[in-house]
């Protein structure tokens, strides 16, 4: 089986990273992730805290040829959070910005490359490992209590293979990064690309600035991937119209689509000669897990398409038993490869085995269609999807109880709605829940209410509760 | 309210800043809350404000507060 990450030397010559300053090849490439292994002793745990850059790549890829445990984590993290995360899971590297730093008692710095330098414990805790764990992913949306997403190199590997095939990726695609590399959805871009030896842009500007642009009109960019938010964003910049230079792939994930943007972006690509693909994916099951076909796009709008090679859907009714027939709702279960080992709570669980044994409830609930694709229709669990991350509403709800804010908490995507009986301090709510979770405070509010809606025994009705 | 004070609303309500950071040192990604949401959020409160439909190229090229009065202009509002 082919190795994303094992197998780089194949493609020695082609260049592998590009940034706005700098070109690498994949043996240039093996050249860092070697002299950045020489500082890192055994199978340690290692935090990346990653931005879309040739140094992120280098210490993710390092930790995975040479068998250390890597936890990504997003650059933009809460200090707090963060914190929370060294004092949970000790790790005895970080491999970081040069901005970020620790107290030098505890912590000596023994390695640099460009803008990261890494970290090293003094005094290590001494981790023991499953054979088979890859790498750390933290459910999306975490906030909190950081729970991680145990992966195994399977798990990797086979994803990227397999979304690979869905869309067809060849050596010839070159993609440039909108999404987090820590996000799950952002990292199988990296690998299924570098699966094939394609060249990767890594940037961390966003698609409403020019110079973003700019590069898509001077590199040979020719495909992004997107969350919902990506798109409206997309629609915004009038997508019609837009000079996309050589983009031939378009993927969306992170989150339902809405109906009509699914429309417009289907017809709009098709006319500009771009494939569209809707997908569905979690960080549990490595990445993605589902794929439209971009032929399929506008005969089953809506759909999140058929399962990935080697994955398999079905679908359970309230007793656990599996529906057969087309057209009724059940559970989502998705099985296959890329099917997390399980999760991680402590560092006690870093030794587990596979808990899942290739088996997913997805927490979506869904149907299908008689020619079998797939349509989500709603989810059975308290939470919401934001900018592509997954938020639990229970969760929100004991951050505000930790602050001693009476409140609760409901919303459709895109739109957390925050119900209080405080007369005063809204906006304050809205900051302090914007910062830890890390949501942009726009896709929050924070509503006053005399008293919450309650049934007779005293449970609260959110279906009372107006979500516009 | 004048255009001057309706557009230095929308900056304040959009990324939750003050008054006194209103200035040439206000850019995109200067403040935590202009990121691409909040900037999104900013170009349609500035349209609602001023009647207008900006261009794609505005949108993108909207990187700082100065740059916005400049901007804002070319739909014959003057700030």
């Amino acid at each position: 089986m082919k190795s994303f990450f094992k197998d780089l030397e194949y493609f020695s010559d082609s260049i592998a990273l590009t940034t706005q300053s700098e070109q690498i090849t994949y043996s240039a490439l093996i050249d860092e992730i070697k002299a950045l292994s020489q500082f890192i002793r055994n199978r340690d745990l290692v935090f990346l805290i990653c931005e879309n850059s040739i140094e992120s790549i280098v210490g993710y890829l390092t930790c995975l040829r040479e068998g250390y445990i890597p936890l990504l984590i997003g650059s933009s993290i809460d200090e707090f959070l963060l914190q929370d995360l060294i004092k949970t899971y000790q790790p005895s590297y970080i491999w970081t910005s040069k901005n970020f730093e620790l107290a030098s008692y505890e912590w000596e710095n023994v390695y640099h490359n460009r803008s990261f330098h890494l970290l090293e414990k003094t005094n290590k805790f001494g981790h023991i490992f499953h054979e088979d764990l890859a790498a750390l992913l933290m459910t999306s949306g975490s906030t909190g209590s950081p729970v991680l997403v145990r992966l195994s190199y399977e798990n990797l590997n086979q994803n990227a293979i397999s979304i690979s095939q869905s869309l067809s990726i060849t050596r010839d695609d070159t993609p440039i990064t909108t999404l987090p590399m820590n996000y799950t959805y952002g990292l199988s871009i990296i690998n299924s690309h570098l699966l094939n030896g394609c060249e990767i842009i890594l940037t961390e500007l966003s698609i409403i600035s020019k110079e973003f642009w700019d590069i898509i009109n001077t590199k040979n960019v020719t495909t992004f991937g997107g969350v919902p938010y990506t798109y409206q964003m997309l629609k915004r910049l009038n997508f019609e119209k837009l000079n996309l230079n050589k983009i031939s792939k378009l993927t969306q994930a992170g989150g339902k689509l809405d109906s009509n943007l699914v429309k417009y972006f289907s017809e709009h690509a098709n006319n500009k000669g771009i494939q569209f693909f809707v997908m569905y994916g979690q960080t549990e099951a490595t990445a993605r897990m589902s794929c439209l076909p971009a032929k399929d796009a506008m005969r089953k709008f809506g759909s999140i398409g058929l399962p990935i090679a080697k994955g398999e859907f079905y679908l359970t009714d309230e007793a656990n038993k599996i529906i057969s027939e087309p057209e009724v709702v059940g559970e989502l279960h998705y099985k296959g490869p890329n099917v997390s080992m399980g999760y991680a709570y402590t560092i006690a669980d870093f030794i587990k085995c596979d808990e899942n044994n290739g088996v997913l409830a997805t927490g979506d609930m869904a149907k299908k269609d008689s020619d079998g694709y797939y349509y989500i229709v709603g989810r059975k669990k308290r939470f919401i999807k934001i900018f592509g991350n997954r938020i639990s509403l229970d969760e929100i709800e004991n951050i505000l109880l930790k602050n001693a804010i009476s409140a609760i908490s409901t919303g459709v995507d895109d739109k957390l709605l925050i119900y209080t009986t405080q007369e005063n301090g809204l906006n304050d709510i809205r900051l302090l829940i914007s910062t830890k979770i890390g949501i942009h405070q726009s896709a929050i509010s924070v509503i006053f209410i005399t008293e919450f809606p309650r049934n007779e025994s005293g449970k609260i009705l959110y279906s009372k509760l107006q979500v516009k | 309210m004048t255009n001057k004070e309706k557009y230095a609303q929308v900056f304040i309500d959009s990324f939750s800043i003050t008054v006194d950071q209103l200035n040439e040192n206000l850019v995109y990604q200067s403040v935590q809350q202009w990121d691409s949401i909040g900037h999104m959020g900013m170009v349609a409160a500035l349209e609602e404000a001023f009647d207008i439909m900006m261009e794609t190229d505005d949108i993108i090229d909207f990187g700082s507060y100065a740059k916005g009065i400049e901007i804002l202009a070319k739909y014959n509002v003057v700030i």
